[in-house]
């Protein structure tokens, strides 16, 4: 008998701590996949962030690196300049990299820093329990904001691979999703040119993937799934911000 | 006898990391430290380092946080304001027992304070770096010579123990030039920080570099073991220098700058008949208590000099255990003591104890 589905080389056999239903359990797959085949497991070095993500370290298969709240960038940067041979790539939440490290964001984008960032937005905080993110909709109902987002008194989502794409350092800005079948290969393609670019040295790589967050939004997986495709999709539309080819 | 070159403090500083081996350096510009990342600039693609101009003090430290965690020895440098906000990573460099070396030429505050030399970031450096249980290796030389010698022992100390050094000079020691002797290159061996993050290249088990552990009985017994260093290093590591103690009745306890004019002050109370001795502590953290509590006994008080306002004079209190009276002869905000201000204080303190 032949085995058609294992768990990748670069995915430790351990459970993970995420919720039933969230995507991480998907992003971390294809992330995994993508360490594989393209067979650089021997020399990629991980950020994980705080929020969600922060155990990442104990789940990817190669050296990890634990950054505080939003330096997961400043960190991968230092990793780069110190080892350029290492294949460097952040995993981080949209608290993380687009509210308390933004700074780190935006200027190792415009440095053209060459790593991998796999930005993973589900529109709240969800380590500590569903507060209001940069990310969070209009109108969004979250712990900090009973009553909706005001847009009037907490100001408008950001649009992270929008803003990135008009900077010259940035090699790839692409927004993908993980709710279907279709959508999850055309994530896995994009992660896979992020780390491409990498090994070709073209400079700073995003791949923004929407997601959800079942236990925070109040909604089943499915329900969730709905959601986002009803909601997040029409505000951060899926597509390729910057490709420099 | 070794050529001596007349080089300014922070540029002296910079070629000697350089060559304690030091191969990245990620800054960012403040006065009066900003010489150093300027020669960094120049010199770091000379000997095949990586030089960086960050966009923030965070992203700086942060930097060096991740180039400490894949094995490299990796500095940053600035002044007051600069490392306070460097804090949070000096917190993770603690917490995730990476070496590396940190620089602060010490400058007035508190806030965005003056540009002027001080030292009152003493308390900062031995007490509350940020937050957490830990420490760093301080080292507080008092002239350009002692500074490109120590920062060899900053960087060889941070990779024996583990743990982030400070040099602690002031906006004195930076600015002003001096004969030095440029310590000769050191050979630092790439292989050996078998825990480093950069890559198994399929050798061995994947490396974590982390401060989180969510489990109290776990993080205690990371910080009893940390500890447990902290104590080994308070005895082995602590170093200072005497000066006229043998038979001083008054000691003077001064570091970096306003231990040299300390220095003019013994020597001029020794010339009117005062018994005054010095003790300069070169390392604050740890502090040389053995060498204040072996003089308490024959003394008969001592004398905090700083450029701050009186942050020393507890640990000297606690390294005498109380036994002796401590003054202080202070000027703060940038202001220079002078020779002159120290012996009448030490004048004042010979009548009382008459």
């Amino acid at each position: 008998m032949s085995v058609v589905f294992d768990r990748p080389k670069s995915l430790c056999d351990v459970s993970t701590h995420y919720c039933p239903g969230c995507t991480h359990g998907v992003i971390h797959r294809l992330v995994a996949e993508a360490i594989d085949e393209l067979g650089i497991e021997g020399k990629t070095v991980g950020i994980a962030p705080v929020g969600c993500s922060v155990f990442a370290y104990n789940y990817f298969a190669c050296d990890m690196i634990q950054a505080a709240h939003g330096r997961a960038p400043a960190v991968a940067t230092g990793v780069k300049r110190a080892n350029p041979e290492c294949m460097v790539f952040t995993y981080q939440g949209d608290g993380d990299l687009a509210a308390i490290g933004t700074a780190e964001t935006v200027h190792a984008a415009t440095r053209g820093e060459n790593i991998t960032v796999i930005f993973v937005n589900n529109a709240i905080y969800g380590m500590t329990g569903g507060q209001m993110a940069p990310t969070t909709l209009p109108g969004q109902v979250t712990q900090t904001t009973p009553f909706g987002r005001d847009v009037s008194a907490a100001g408008y989502p950001v649009r992270v691979c929008e803003m990135l794409s008009t900077l010259d350092g940035v090699a790839l800005a692409q927004r993908v999703t993980v709710d279907s079948p279709k959508n999850i290969m055309t994530a896995k393609k994009a992660i896979l040119k992020g780390f491409q670019n990498q090994i070709d040295c073209k400079g700073f790589s995003i791949i923004e993937v929407i997601s959800t967050c079942p236990t925070n939004w109040g909604l089943s997986p499915e329900k969730a799934l709905e959601w986002l495709r009803e909601n997040m999709l029409p505000y951060y539309p899926l597509g390729v911000y910057k490709s420099k080819d | 006898m070794q050529e001596k070159v007349l080089m300014k403090g922070n540029e002296a500083l910079a070629e000697a990391a350089i060559r304690a081996g030091c191969r990245c350096f990620f800054g960012y510009p403040i006065t009066p430290q900003t010489e150093i990342a300027a020669y960094m600039a120049k010199r770091m693609p000379k000997v095949g380092g990586a030089y960086l101009q960050a966009e923030s003090e965070i992203a700086a430290i942060n930097m060096v946080y991740g180039a400490a965690a894949s094995g490299a020895r990796a500095m940053t440098s600035s002044s007051s304001p600069g490392i306070s906000l460097k804090a949070e990573g000096i917190s993770y460099l603690a917490g995730s027992d990476l070496p590396a070396v940190i620089i602060n030429i010490v400058r007035g505050g508190p806030g965005l304070g003056g540009i002027q030399p001080a030292q009152s970031d003493y308390n900062q450096v031995t007490r509350g770096l940020a937050h957490g249980d830990f420490h760093v290796i301080a080292f507080a030389p008092n002239s350009i010579q002692e500074m490109c010698d120590l920062i060899f022992d900053a960087f060889d100390l941070a990779d024996t123990y583990r743990m982030p050094a400070m040099i602690l000079g002031d906006g004195m020691l930076g600015q002003m030039m001096e004969p030095v002797a440029l310590p000769e290159p050191h050979e630092v061996s790439a292989s050996a920080k078998p825990w480093a993050a950069n890559g198994t290249k399929g050798a061995r088990e994947h490396n974590i570099i982390n401060s989180l552990y969510i489990e109290a009985s776990e993080l205690e017994d990371k910080v009893l073991a940390r500890y447990e260093r902290y104590r080994v290093i308070e005895e082995k590591e602590a170093r200072h220098e005497e000066f006229m103690l043998d038979d001083a009745e008054i000691v003077v306890v001064a570091y970096g700058a306003s231990s040299r004019i300390s220095r003019n002050a013994v020597v001029a109370a020794r010339e009117k008949g005062i018994k005054v001795g010095m003790i300069r502590p070169i390392t604050l953290w740890p502090f040389p208590k053995k060498a204040l509590a072996d003089k308490a006994p024959s003394a008969k008080a001592f004398l905090s000099v700083e450029l701050s306002m009186g942050q020393m004079v507890d640990d000297i209190r606690l390294a005498i255990s109380c036994s002796k009276p401590v003054y202080l002869a202070s000027r703060t905000g940038g202001v220079i003591i002078t020779p002159d201000e120290i012996l009448a204080k030490l004048v004042e303190i010979d009548g009382g104890i008459k």
